[in-house]
């Protein structure tokens, strides 16, 4: 996990509440500054630099000097400009831009979060910036174009769930990022080309090359795979390299020939170019993993072949991460590969392998961390395999699990209970049960007592997803035990404001607030005002919120942006009485942005 | 599961803003693919109402189904829709502000009419079509473009939008004309909009016995038989009944609809269409 630092609003709020410096002659002054830069250097965590920020003034310009790694949870948090004034000497910078449930089509295309005002105000001011990191942002072809351009030193790329850009983009990174050493393409869309898809791999430069991540299983199209064979030839550093599903398993044994130093692989399709339903003897992949000895995290699988799967059993043993999220495997076919992955930490599967898979998987990993159950079929009435069953046996054999994704169709208490007391260390519980206002499969009562259960017993419990049948009892538990929560999902849920004001009285620490299709209204949205500046946003739709209800918050919290988010155009006479689509609310030190689009009112 | 709903209610009083729904059984002509079923009809008011669990957000005629069901059929063109239901066919379930519905009868929620809701359940767009991506071999480029274009064509696509406020309900609600074919499926729309916020609205703290009480239908809206009225405001800001023009007209001269009170509508105020043509042709 890279380290981050992030700007808080409270550290500008701080600074009015400084204490008067010391008066040191003007020698000792300048010692001390030197000493307090060489500590500062040692501090790279954002919470301890905010802290040291706001202590005096030249702490704070120190701090302003020295940072070298911004973390901007909210691009509308803060400007370009006012971070430039600020910091002078940037290497990395990590910005997010919309909110998750953009991810879900519930923020219409267009809302914003455009990377180009950054990438301008970055190019003037940080000649040495080498990292960027970006999630959720829309980041253009001529963008990409700007970072190839204006950062001569720059090295690593990250474009998580980012849109607004093409292969042609990608050629300018990898041709003219002389040092490039990360170019990680996750989950991105990117914008369709037709006629016009350019080979981006075969850009990078001819020479040796410093990469050492290369990951683009989202970047769906067609390339020239002798250009990635020559450039994983000439990249010696190579560790991380993803495929897309393009790639088939022939092609992938002359890549892992090529590099047999890979620590991650994904491995694009895994199918082969014949089609035939028996394993190709001539096919030796066998040879390939057992000559990966570094490789511990394997992914991809998009279109597998499971007659071929026994060839990655050489490092099953090594695997400590393995993505079969996008294989369609069943019990019978996981469990040769899950029993030899004794030391699995993170594990991503469908759900094809229903409970009986899910036995297998605890039965044999009992160092499991990080557990997803993704749905074959995502509509909310298919006959997923997977239940309470599943989660119960996951439950006893992986008391060290931390995070939880579980997407079923049915679930009970019990089996939500037994995973709160069998598995302490959780941080992240996110079940989602399908259907809506699924109550316990066997009692018929609601979910609440599992949910309540988990926020009791899971003392370090920092995220949350509830779904099924839920009560305002429900809520009350998470307000009360529910302590150290930061991030809550809630939809198809509670039945009164209640529900939501217990949350707001209770959850102290909460940063990110996720709502839709609940019940709660305009009451309930105020009696949240007293923590709004303390979260970095709150998101609501399909609630019961009225304009009016939401502007009487805007004029409350200055220093809170509260975005409603229609559909179409709002007209303008007496739309007070009007029920709101989406409320998006964040904290921000620059006031309401300029680049709102017309089917967005800032109230 | 049905038999075991009673307990439930019985469990979960009933608070003030949340009241079960009823089933709609209104079928669109546009959208003529989505039979929302939730129970048979002639079937007692309670059963109905229990099983209308899905219907909070099942029910699609209220304003968001077509913008909602554009988004749906443009994911289903773009060759992700192996789940959806039919070709063209909007997803009728989702989140829309008919969230009258009391959460707590939603008991013997079945997998009957779970039909598709926007956003729901929360999976990402390129984890959609898992199901058929082992028959094709193409790149799956449609993923990679999937939500941006959903939300593309969304914005284009224009439903018909007024807004819609009812007497004795503070907060006024967005539907969309063209979701329906005609009068009757537009009073129906009406009815279940607003029956549960209405009754909330008579009853703010008795917490009454559950059952069919308090979910009054809200009928007669077009012939003045009964409690409410609806009318339009046209163009000209006249209020005019709803009903006597031919349905393609009245959508595009209706700017503004209302839910008056059949007694509060004096004669004068408000003008008939042949009153009106009159009017205009002297």
């Amino acid at each position: 996990m890279k380290e981050e630092i992030s700007i808080m609003p409270e550290e500008d709020e701080n600074l009015e509440q400084a204490p008067a410096e010391y008066s040191l002659s003007p020698s000792s002054d300048q010692v001390f500054k030197k000493v307090l830069e060489n500590v500062l250097e040692l501090l790279t965590h954002k919470r301890d630099r905010n802290a040291t920020s706001a202590v005096c003034r030249s702490w704070y310009d120190t701090d302003a000097r020295t940072r070298r790694e911004l973390f901007i949870g909210n691009c509308y948090a803060v400007s370009p400009d006012r971070v430039v004034e600020r910091f002078k000497s940037i290497k990395s910078i990590v910005l997010k831009g919309k909110p998750r449930f953009a991810d879900f089509n519930l923020v219409p295309y267009g809302w914003g979060a455009n990377f180009t005002p950054w990438v301008k105000a970055l190019g003037d001011a940080y000649q040495h910036l080498e990292r960027i990191s970006l999630k959720r942002m829309v980041v253009t072809d001529e963008n990409l174009m700007s970072i190839a351009e204006n950062f001569p030193l720059f090295k690593d790329l990250s474009l998580i769930c980012c849109e607004g850009f093409s292969t042609l983009g990608l050629a300018a990174i990898a041709e003219k990022c002389r040092h490039l050493r990360v170019l990680d393409l996750i989950e991105d869309y990117l914008e369709d080309e037709d006629d016009e898809v350019v080979d981006w791999i075969s850009k990078f430069p001819e020479t040796t090359t410093t990469l050492e991540s290369l990951v683009f299983d989202c970047v769906a199209h067609p390339f020239n795979i002798h250009s990635l064979e020559g450039l994983v030839a000439r990249s010696p550093s190579l560790r991380r390299l993803s495929v897309n599903q393009h790639v088939t398993l022939e092609q992938l044994h002359r890549i892992m020939v090529l590099a047999p130093q890979l620590t991650d692989l994904g491995t694009g399709s895994f199918r082969s170019e014949t089609g035939s339903m028996v394993a190709d003897p001539n096919l030796n992949l066998v040879s390939d993993f057992a000559s990966s000895t570094s490789l511990n995290r394997l992914s991809g699988f998009r279109e597998i072949e499971p007659q071929y799967l026994p060839a990655i059993y050489p490092v099953c043993v090594n695997l400590t991460s393995l993505n079969f999220s996008f294989a369609n495997l069943t019990a019978d076919q996981l469990d040769p590969v899950i029993c030899q992955c004794h030391n699995l930490q993170t594990f991503w599967v469908l759900d094809t392998i229903g409970d009986e898979g899910l036995q297998s998987v605890a039965e044999a990993c009992h160092d499991l961390r990080d557990l997803r159950v993704f749905p074959l079929d995502a509509t909310g009435d298919s006959e997923s395999s997977v239940s309470d069953i599943g989660l119960q046996s996951i439950a006893e054999g992986c008391p060290k699990l931390q995070k939880i994704l579980y997407f079923c169709q049915r679930m009970t208490n019990a089996a939500v209970i037994a995973m709160s007391k069998n598995c302490p260390e959780l941080l992240v519980f996110r079940l989602c049960i399908m259907g809506l206002h699924q109550p316990d499969r066997i009692t018929g009562e609601p979910m609440d007592g599992g949910f309540g259960a988990i926020v009791r017993n899971c003392k370090k419990l920092t995220r949350l997803s509830v779904s099924g049948l839920l009560t305002d009892k429900a809520f009350e538990y998470i307000g009360r035990y529910g302590k150290l929560i930061r991030t809550l999902s809630v939809a198809f849920a509670a039945e009164s404001d209640l529900g939501l004001k217990y949350v707001f009285e209770g959850c102290t620490r909460l940063l990110k607030l996720e709502i839709r299709d609940c019940p709660f209204g305009d009451s309930a949205l105020i009696s949240g005002l007293p923590l709004f500046y303390n979260m970095r946003f709150l998101w609501m739709s399909t609630c019961n919120l009225s304009v009016r209800g939401c502007r009487e918050l805007a004029q409350s919290k200055p220093n809170v942006v509260v975005e409603v988010i229609e559909d179409e155009d709002m007209e303008n006479e007496d739309e007070e009485e009007m029920v709101v689509d989406r409320l998006y609310m964040y904290r921000s030190l620059v006031g309401p942005r300029t680049d709102a689009p017309p089917f967005v009112k800032i109230l | 599961m049905e038999g075991e709903a009673p307990r439930l209610l019985d469990l979960i009083p009933k608070e003030r803003d949340w009241v079960g729904k009823e089933v709609c059984k209104v079928k669109n002509e546009i959208e003529e693919k989505l039979e929302l079923r939730l129970g048979l009809p002639g079937e007692d008011n309670e059963k109905e109402e229990k099983q209308s669990a899905k219907s909070a957000f099942s029910l699609s005629f209220s304003e968001n189904v077509s913008k909602r069901a554009f988004l749906g059929s443009v994911e289903t063109n773009e060759g992700k829709g192996t789940e959806r239901k039919a070709s063209g066919a909007p997803p009728e379930a989702h989140g829309t502000r008919n969230i009258n519905s009391s959460i707590a009868n939603n008991s013997s929620q079945t997998r009957i009419s779970n039909a598709p809701v926007v956003g729901w359940p929360p999976i990402r767009s390129f984890r959609k079509n898992l199901a058929s991506s082992s028959i094709s071999k193409s790149p799956l480029e449609t993923q990679d473009g999937g939500p941006v274009k959903v939300n593309e064509v969304d914005i284009n696509k224009k439903g018909c939008f007024v807004k819609i406020n009812m007497d004795g309900i503070p907060i006024g609600r967005k539907i969309d004309l063209k979701a329906y074919g005609g009068y009757d499926e537009l009073s129906s729309a009406v009815d279940q909009l607003f029956r549960g916020l209405l009754a909330a609205q008579r009853v703010p703290l008795v917490n009454e016995k559950s059952g069919g009480e308090k979910n009054q239908e809200i009928k007669g809206l077009l012939d003045g038989s009964g409690e409410y009225t609806l009318v339009y405001e046209d163009e000209e800001g006249d209020r005019v009944l709803v009903g006597d023009v031919p349905w393609k007209m009245f959508i595009s001269t209706a700017k503004r609809l209302r839910v008056l009170k059949t007694s509060d509508l004096s004669v004068s105020s408000i003008n008939t269409v042949s009153r009106k043509r009159a009017a205009t042709e002297c």
